[in-house]
């Protein structure tokens, strides 16, 4: 489909943004090209910076380092010939479905009476006729986000962006819009030239795009870009969607690493410091449950989403989980127990929560903890200062959820305790014993 | 129970520690005061009001002259709030002075400044305008703040995929306000209006009448009315009075705030239907009629001219809504340096006429606070005692609830200044009976606040725990230890900062009193601040204003901030 023009070119493209005298990269030298007639996706973890590149592209940021062209020209604001589906559709409450159409186009410039038949016009289109004088609130979720794609088309876009338009819908609905989509796109129904969507949701991404742009983490970088030669319609049971969609979990999920690698080191420390990821630990014990349970040697990672019903995101957090604690080893898209992580499954409470007190114990970031918390008059700390000492890490709003993670884990194996009313956290009385339950 | 909305989410923005920006207000408003009291020195000795005449049938006129002059002073808040908000919204300087000036002057007694204002304005110009100017400025102090602060956080809390769809589809800054701002804001604007406007009245009935030796500052309106009934003795003309008094509060009520609030349900940005509409019968007739389809019709046709217009002449202009633009830094330094040097000026100015105070009379000051304190906590504790049993009472029962909401608004909407005449005209005769009627005052300003936090308080115990209380078998004593207390908590307190706010206010009012041609006084700083105005004492007067200022200031930070602190913590129902 493509006919090679090129429609937006970025080159190494980075945002920073900075806290104090802290500056962090929310993505980091980015070259990537959309061309007319293509369908590209962003495809990566939450917090791999794809919203914000989505954002740079179409001008609602500007970035700090490298150069955003359209159609060779370098961006300067808004991008007047894109528009956006957003992820919680932005609708404007206040107004009934026509006018929320209409309001874009009114701010064009768009006489009344033009404005009014072309709103009717879309809204017909996305199948929403008799629906006009609605407000948003009355409509379910699908019916929505119609709306907020017949409002991204009024404006005829050249490039229609996609922000996560589908996340926030249950399955069915989802299902059907990204099926009505792709019958406006396919067959030339509507001006667009090309369509940028951002996801997370791995089929969802190889169902519908030409090319796939793989993101990864801190910073959000580009890890791998994937060329889907499949004509449309897909069907997800193919051999072929599979192959591709095991590809992209290989990629996503990586290779378990040598130990010391994949732990990384401590903050402050020279070399990568590991973050936790941010899980439930009973979703941990209850995805070793289940490969315990299972007698094959290894596990498709696809097939865990869906013998879930999960989220593929939260399904490669836990792996993620998981390999750091040495519970599993991870190797093209597929994944194993390892015998500690059998024991794992298999142990009772008091003994899981002894395994996994010795297995954080190893990770460099308590091992920089209870460091800090030795040094520490009475042993102890207050949340703030171990928060500052993160945040010359982390941007503020993560350190934040990485410390709660990190009293989170240990909390449950019991390597360090935390007083709420005081925010104070301190050392667990039983350091370096190993005490088998109390 | 609507009316509690605005003081629970206006203290959650504010549980901050002292800061140097608190001190720069503070400074301020004593330049301010300053100021006053220096072109006070040049009041005219005398002053005669108009007379006030007490015929029922001149009513009507005086009502309208009040409202008149709240519209003013509200209209002039809204206009502030409006150009102010937008501005701290957009730049970090304008929030740096919005956020402090909030802060403290949402615990100062803005009554204590009436003095200084009125003899200040009435230096400068003819006293009936300057009667005028000084109660709408008053007023005005009273009411705009939180509506201000309740428009910048609403500009401040847009969901960013809002903003970020208006500038992808290239809103100018007029559709944006029209379309994504005001909207979004209105909730919140009509609330604090709303909340405005009932303190507003409180002002009013102060503000109108003045009189302080030979000077008589009086307007024609309602509170100076009820103050020359109650003068007179003449009890018909109070109950004329108090009568349209509350008329006019609750066709205020039901004719310009329920329509408007049961309007602005649909600018609520949940996306799901609510159970329970505000509901208003007047605003139900007006949509219905043929007058409104008319006027909507017009005002779309107006409305789209303004909207084509604008957009020729400013067409959108990108914003970066990640960045702030920070500009005209050496004009804004320029004018910060001119204002300090204005300010420090006359701070030291009010040094040098407070160093003219005597020792005795400092003495006399710390005196006043201390009693003035002793009145104002007898008065909370006086309206615990009955709300807390009778608001818990209310509360459990949702029918009497509903039931009595309606009569309780009425009275709670009388404000307690137009009372007090009442109370002065019952007790005066009394031993010690200016002291009692203090503190009713400061009673009627602060019950309902806790009364209505009280029910909220209640209400909102989930219905699992009042089961379990009922299994668990607790005896009534524990079943208030244990559940109901820590829930009202926060919501006591809530209630307290409010109501003592009120009685501090109060005490300006109620300590001293021309009543029937003799002076009636107690002891107290409220006392010494009418006192020291009518003797033309300005270094006394200066000093007692702003110590109470200051002690209100200090004890809302010491005290009622700590405990709100450990009450949102410790026992919120969340």
């Amino acid at each position: 489909m493509t006919n090679g023009k090129t429609l937006v070119e970025l080159e190494h493209v980075s945002q920073v943004y900075a806290t104090g005298r802290k500056r962090f990269y929310a993505v980091q030298d980015i070259n990537l090209t959309i061309s007319e007639g293509e369908f590209v996706c962003l495809l990566g973890p939450s917090g791999c910076g794809k919203s914000t590149l989505l954002r740079l592209i179409t001008g609602l940021q500007r970035p700090t380092e490298g150069r955003i062209r359209y159609r060779g020209e370098e961006l300067r604001g808004v991008n007047p010939h894109a528009s956006i589906v957003f992820q919680t559709f932005a609708l404007f409450p206040w107004l009934s479905v026509q006018e929320n159409v209409e309001v874009a186009l009114k701010a064009r410039g768009v006489p009344p009476k033009i404005r009014t038949a072309c709103a009717l016009d879309l809204l017909d289109r996305v199948g929403l006729d008799g629906f006009e004088n609605a407000y948003p609130r009355e409509l379910s979720g699908g019916m929505r986000q119609k709306v907020g794609f017949a409002r991204a088309m009024a404006v005829e876009p050249e490039l229609l962006c996609l922000d996560e338009p589908f996340s926030a819908l249950d399955v069915l609905s989802s299902e059907a819009l990204r099926g009505e989509l792709m019958e406006l796109w396919l067959d030339g129904k509507i001006p667009t030239k090309a369509i940028l969507m951002v996801t997370h949701n791995i089929e969802e991404a190889a169902e519908m795009a030409d090319r796939l742009i793989i993101m990864g983490t801190s910073p959000g970088r580009v890890i791998a870009e994937v060329n889907v030669d499949m004509p449309q319609p897909r069907h997800r049971k193919s051999p072929q969607f599979l192959k591709l969609i095991d590809q992209i979990y290989a990629i996503l999920a990586g290779q378990t690493q040598p130990e010391p690698v994949e732990i990384g080191t401590a903050p402050g420390k020279p070399g990568i410091t590991r973050w936790l990821p941010q899980i439930q630990i009973s979703d941990l014990v209850g995805l070793l449950e289940h490969l315990a349970e299972s007698s094959q040697p290894t596990y498709d990672i696809y097939q865990l989403t869906e013998d879930f019903g999960a989220d593929s995101d939260l399904v490669l957090r836990l792996i993620d989980t998981a390999e750091l604690l040495g519970f599993v080893r991870v190797g093209q898209g597929d994944v194993m127990l390892t015998p500690l992580g059998e024991t794992f499954s298999e142990a009772s409470i008091l003994t899981r929560k002894e395994i996994f007190s010795t297995r954080i114990r190893r990770l460099p970031i308590f091992q920089w903890l209870i460091n800090m918390l030795h040094l520490a008059e009475n042993q102890s700390l207050k949340r703030d200062v171990v928060r500052a000492a993160i945040e010359l890490e982390l941007p503020p709003a993560d350190a934040e959820k990485q410390l709660n993670t990190i009293i989170e884990w240990g909390r449950y194996g019991e390597v360090i305790a935390y007083d709420d009313e005081t925010e104070t956290i301190m050392l667990e009385p039983l350091v370096g014993q190993s005490v088998p339950g109390h | 129970m609507h009316y509690l909305k605005a003081p629970i989410y206006e203290l959650k923005q504010t549980t901050r520690e002292f800061r140097w920006s608190d001190a720069f207000v503070l400074l301020t408003i004593t330049a301010l005061l300053y100021l006053g009291v220096h072109f006070g020195f040049h009041a005219p000795e005398a002053v005669r009001g108009p007379n006030i005449v007490l015929e029922p049938s001149a009513l009507p006129y005086y009502a309208f002259r009040s409202v008149l002059r709240m519209g003013a002073a509200y209209l002039l808040s809204l206009m502030f709030t409006l150009v102010y908000g937008y501005a701290a919204a957009r730049s970090r300087r304008a929030e740096q002075i919005l956020l402090p000036t909030l802060d403290v002057l949402q615990s100062v007694p803005i009554l204590s400044f009436l003095p200084v204002v009125l003899l200040g304005l009435s230096a400068v110009m003819p006293e009936r305008f300057a009667a005028e100017l000084a109660s709408v400025v008053l007023i005005f102090t009273s009411q705009v703040w939180n509506m201000t602060f309740s428009w910048y956080q609403s500009l401040t809390t847009l969901p960013k995929e809002l903003r970020e769809a208006a500038e992808i589809f290239r809103m100018n800054w007029w559709l944006k306000i029209r379309k994504l701002e005001l909207p979004f804001g209105a909730i919140g604007l009509i609330w604090n209006s709303m909340m405005s406007w009932a303190g507003g009245w409180f002002f009013l009935m102060a503000a109108e009448i003045f009189t302080v030796g030979e000077r008589d500052y009086r307007l024609p309106g309602l509170g100076a009315y009820l103050r020359e009934a109650s003068h007179q003795g003449n009890i018909p003309a109070i109950l004329w009075g108090l009568g349209t008094l509350v008329l006019v509060i609750v066709l205020l009520d039901q004719l310009v705030w329920r329509p408007l609030v049961a309007w602005s349900e649909k600018f609520k940005l949940e996306m799901v239907e609510q159970e329970t509409h505000a509901s208003s019968w007047f605003y139900d007739v007006l949509r219905s009629s043929k007058l409104s389809e008319r006027v909507s019709v017009f005002w779309e046709r107006i409305s789209e001219r303004i909207d084509a217009w604008t957009l020729r002449v400013w067409p959108f202009q990108p914003e970066r809504i990640s960045e702030r633009p920070q500009r005209g830094d050496t004009a804004w330094k320029l004018f910060m340096l001119v204002a300090l040097i204005l300010i420090a000026y006359s701070v030291l100015r009010s040094l040098h006429l407070l160093a003219q105070v005597e020792i005795g009379q400092w003495f006399a000051i710390l005196q006043g606070v201390v009693t003035t304190a002793l009145r104002v906590f007898t008065s909370l504790a006086i309206a615990l005692c009955w709300t807390v049993p009778l608001g818990v009472y209310i509360g459990m029962n949702t029918r009497l609830a509903s039931r009595l909401q309606p009569l309780v608004q009425i009275a709670a909407s009388i404000p307690a200044t137009a009372l007090f005449p009442v109370f002065v005209l019952m007790l005066a005769q009394l031993p010690g009976g200016l002291n009692v009627a203090a503190i009713m005052l400061m009673l009627t300003g602060t019950q309902w606040y806790l009364l209505f936090n009280v029910i909220a308080g209640t209400m909102s115990i989930p219905q699992e725990l009042r089961f379990t209380v009922t299994l668990l078998g607790l005896n009534r004593w524990q079943k208030w230890r244990v559940l109901i207390l820590p829930a009202l908590f926060p919501y006591l307190i809530t209630g307290a900062i409010t109501a003592s706010g009120g009685a501090w206010n109060a005490s300006i009012v109620a300590e001293y009193v021309e009543f029937g041609g003799r002076t009636l006084r107690v002891t107290g700083l409220g006392d010494l601040i009418a006192y020291s105005t009518a003797q033309g004492n300005f270094p006394l007067l200066l000093a007692s204003t702003l110590t109470m200022i200051t002690t209100v200031v200090l004890v809302n930070r010491l005290l009622w901030r700590r405990l709100y602190r450990i009450a949102a913590s410790r026992y919120r129902m969340e």
